[in-house]
This record gives C-alpha cells, structure tokens and sequence, in this order.
C-alpha cells in the first residue's frame, strides 16, 4: 500500500522546548489517518510541518512523495487544510472564499464556477453561498472552511480538530461530510482529542504525547492490546481503579471476588481513552 | 509574454482581488476614514493657521496641498496594506492560506503591496480634487502622478512590512507613536525644510515622507525637482520590499 504521509525522524524544537520529537508516521493512501493526544502534544506543529507552515528542525517528511521543505511548491499542490480556528476571510462571503482558494490554485473561470456549485451541494451550503461568512454558524463555518479546502481536489486532507467546539448534532454531520471524502478517495490525517470522533472514523489511530508517537494501531487493535472490556471499582469512596480483561467472562470473575470494600462497579467496553491513561497517564484533552 | 511571468501576474492579483472585494462592500468607509485627517488638517493649517501667510511665493494653501497628499498617500497606503493583513496574520490567521497556496512570496508581496497603492490613490485623489478646487496654483503634472504613484508604493510595502513584522496590537501602536506619528508633523508636510539647522534636516532626510514632500511640492509647484529625493524615495521602497521579501522567507518554509 502507497504511504501518502511519511516522516523520518521529524524534530520540531522552539528554543529549548521540543514539540515534535523524532516522529516517524506512515500513512496510506486513502485511509482516515487519526491522530490523537492530549492539548499541547504536538498534533498542531505536526500538521503545520507537512503543510508547508512550519520549517522542521531536523528529520524529513514527505507528502505525497515530496519533501515539505525542498518541494514545498508540489506538496502546497495536493494538499487541502482545515485548520482548527476559523481560517476564512469572514468579511466575504462563502462563495468568493471559495473562489479565492481556486484563484490560489490556479483553477480557470469556468471549471472555479463549477466546482463552486459541485462542492456547495455537496456539503447543502448553496443557500448560505451568498452570506458572509461572520454571520454563519460554527457548523456552517466548519463546512465552508472543508469545502474552500476541497476546492483544487487535494489528494490529501488535513483536519485539526474540525469538530472543537461544535454542538453533538453539527459533528455527526461533519463526521458524514468526513466520511463521505473519504468514501471519495480522498486521504484524511485528523488531529482530535474527542475519542469518540477517532473511533467513528479512524481506520489507524496514532497516539501521540509530547511529541512522540507512544503507539499505532486499529482503533479495535488497540483495545484489544489493552483489554475490550474494561472494570471501574471505587475503592474506599475516593479513587477509582481501572482493570482491563479480554472478555466479559474474565470482568465478571474478578468482579464476583472483589473486597468487600469496593464498592460501585462498572463493567463497560473499553475504548480509546482507556488505552490513552494506561499509555500515558494522562486524560486525552487534559494540559 | 513568457508562463512564468503570466502565472506571476495572474497570482498578483488572485491576491489583490480579496482584498478588493472587502474594499468594494466598504468602500464608503473606507474613503471616508482615509479623508477625515487630511482634510482636518487642510482646515486647520490651511485656513486656520496659514490664511494670509506666502511662503516662497506661493499662498501657504498651495504649500501645504502637495504635503497634505503626500501624508494621504503616506496613511492609506501604509494602513490600507498593513492593518488588514496584520489583522488577517495575527487574529484572523487566514493569513497562512496564502503560505499553504502554490503561489510565489514575490507575488504575495506585490499583491498585498497593490491595495495600499489603490487606497492610497483613491483617497489623494479625492484631496487632489479639493486641493485642485480650492488653489488654483497647484498642478498635475505627469512628474506628479508618477511621484504620487511611487509615494503610494513606498508607504504601502513599509505598511506590508509592518504588517509582516509586528506580533501584536502593541508593536503596531508603537511602530505608528515612534515612527509613523513624527514622521506625519516632521517631514515638511506643514513647513519648509530650508528654515532648520543642517543636524535636524539630515535626521528628517531619514523620513520617506520628507522626499515625497519635497518630490509632490516641486512638481506640483512647478519648483526645479528634486531628482536626489526622488532617488532617496525609490532606494526606501527597495528596502522596504526587500524587508518585506525578508520576513516572507522566514515565516515560510
């Protein structure tokens, strides 16, 4: 399988502050690339790295076969990003940000005019194509920010955290959207903190902390390695102990010959977020 | 016309057409923000202080008209380039849409650079209109288009450069309070140079707006020009371009 992301060894250092270090990621062609971890673990330098934004200290990466530093020209190409704030002109409107990006990308009178119309149905934003993007919705914004992103029909796009901060609804919307490019052919490398969005659309999740890749895997992968079923115990009324089993069978036994002092217990599935403490010690989304 | 050079002119003004877009829905403000100081100050030094005063033969009206357009030309353009993409690079960060797009830095220079040239012809001259009404001894030459033309481009790349340099709001007031403010009174906009000591001269001779002054007065006046100012204003718009090129290089990979 074609790798469409890969980095050798990346290094990103501001002062003596090391917020990539020596990362090494593969990503296929066509795959939702999920990349998690904690607020401040270097997901954001990262995206910045392979689009263009940011020169990395030492290490390489390549994009679609193109180095980030010496090819910048040919990666800025293929490549489409959302970032994570609001990264629209908001005094135009949705359709002349769209046409800027294509203007950008060089995209002809005729073929910018189309794809306009293409993409804003594609996402059911032609009737707010004409608003100006101050007045839309968080969600509304999102969805303008993905499709002025598509306009050139990048081979690979980069999401940062595309759902912060949007309401339960908008973002399984967004994760249709997502999942609709990728349907599409489209390679995704989505940054999150939201376990639950890596799980839903990741194919390969790579745990990332203080700039290291800490692990790799199918979201599924993972939790088995870890145990898919997980036990909380509250002991003594003050701390909760995790305990993590390969099946129910074996939660269920070690539950029957607890303590009597352990008091509630929850046997659930595990997920992602499980694996991330264990890994780390540290709450996904924590500082 | 050769590819590379229709690409480069095609990415100018992919460039500039954003930003004429958000002049078009303001331009009412735009135009009307731009003519307020000018226009203050006409009033003020013009009619106020200046009534009944000659100065070089010349009403002090007709003196002061071509400083008062060279410091329009000095504010919009360096505001109409610097303020929004400092806005749009620290705030907004739609900045970076640009540095992540297949376009050249030359070409988003000259094209973040080419809408401080538009609002500062726009705004002079709309002064001009008024100077040209109310003395009838000032004039539009062809030497005091391509003056005014090589004003706006000056104050627009420093406006660019600024815009590029500072990292807050307050860079961007102290830049205007340290150097922009002093420049405005100083630079023989509202008097003649030949009154003050050498010292004072040499160090106001460091101020671009000084030979926009003195390059506008003398075409418009009809004065012998002053082709070392002319020359001294051109050497600032290389440096502020090439400051401009400098900072784009390093904010980009």
């Amino acid at each position: 399988m074609k790798d469409v992301i890969v980095t050798e060894k990346l290094t990103k250092k501001y002062g003596n502050v090391t917020a990539i270090d020596c990362l090494d990621l593969k990503v296929h062609a066509g795959e939702i690339y999920g990349f998690l971890g904690p607020n401040g673990a270097g997901k954001t330098t990262t995206i910045r790295v392979l689009t263009t934004l940011t020169k990395p200290t030492s290490g390489r990466a390549l994009v679609n076969g193109f180095d980030v530093v010496n090819e910048s020209d040919a990666v800025k190409k293929v490549i489409g990003v959302v970032q994570q704030h609001v990264s629209l002109d908001r005094d135009l409107t949705v359709r002349e940000n769209m046409e800027f990006r294509a203007r950008l990308h060089h995209l002809g009178s005729s073929e910018r005019k189309k794809r306009i119309a293409e993409l804003l149905d594609y996402v059911e934003l032609t009737e707010e194509a004409d608003r100006q993007v101050d007045t839309l919705s968080g969600g509304m914004k999102k969805r303008a920010m993905i499709v002025s992103s598509l306009m050139h029909s990048p081979k690979v796009l980069f999401l940062d955290e595309p759902t912060v901060g949007l309401d339960a609804q908008t973002r399984r919307r967004l994760w249709d959207l997502i999942r609709r490019l990728h349907l599409d052919g489209t390679t995704i490398f989505l940054t999150t903190h939201y376990i639950e969005e890596a799980e839903a659309l990741c194919q390969r999740v790579g745990i990332i902390d203080q700039g290291r890749l800490i692990d790799l895997g199918e979201p599924l992968e993972l939790r088995q390695r870890l145990g898919l079923v997980t036990v909380e115990t509250l002991v003594n009324n003050k701390e909760t102990h995790y305990q993590y089993f390969a099946d129910r069978a074996a939660a269920t036994s070690y539950v029957q010959n607890l303590p009597p002092e352990a008091k509630t217990v929850i046997i659930r599935d595990s997920n992602l977020e499980d694996v991330f403490v264990e890994l780390t010690g540290r709450k996904v989304g924590a500082d | 016309m050769p590819t590379s050079m229709v690409n480069a002119l095609s990415d100018i003004y992919s460039v500039l057409w954003v930003d004429l877009r958000f002049l078009r829905r303001h331009w009412l403000r735009t135009l009307a923000t731009s003519l307020v100081n000018p226009i203050l100050y006409l009033v003020a030094f013009g009619y106020g202080l200046g009534s009944g005063i000659s100065f070089d033969g010349y009403s002090y009206l007709a003196f002061v008209m071509p400083g008062i357009i060279a410091l329009t030309a000095m504010s919009s353009s360096y505001g109409g380039a610097g303020l929004k993409l400092h806005v749009d690079r620290l705030f907004y960060k739609c900045f970076d849409e640009y540095l992540m797009s297949p376009i050249s830095l030359f070409s988003l220079a000259i094209g973040k650079t080419l809408i401080g040239v538009v609002r500062g012809l726009i705004s002079t001259v709309a002064i001009l209109a008024i100077g040209v009404v109310i003395s009838n001894e000032m004039m539009v030459t062809p030497l005091f288009v391509i003056v005014l033309v090589t004003s706006c481009f000056v104050f627009s790349f420093l406006g660019v450069l600024v815009g590029l340099w500072a990292k807050s709001h307050q860079d961007l007031g102290t830049f205007s309070t340290l150097v922009i403010l002093p420049m405005t009174f100083l630079s023989g906009t509202f008097f003649s140079l030949s009154q003050l000591p050498e010292a004072v001269k040499a160090v106001l001779y460091m101020f671009p707006l000084t030979h926009s002054s003195q390059c506008l007065r003398a075409a418009a006046l009809n004065q012998p020009f002053p082709w070392m100012s002319f020359a001294a204003l051109l050497c600032f718009g290389l440096a502020f371009f090439a400051g401009c090129m400098w900072l784009l290089k390093r904010t980009s990979v």
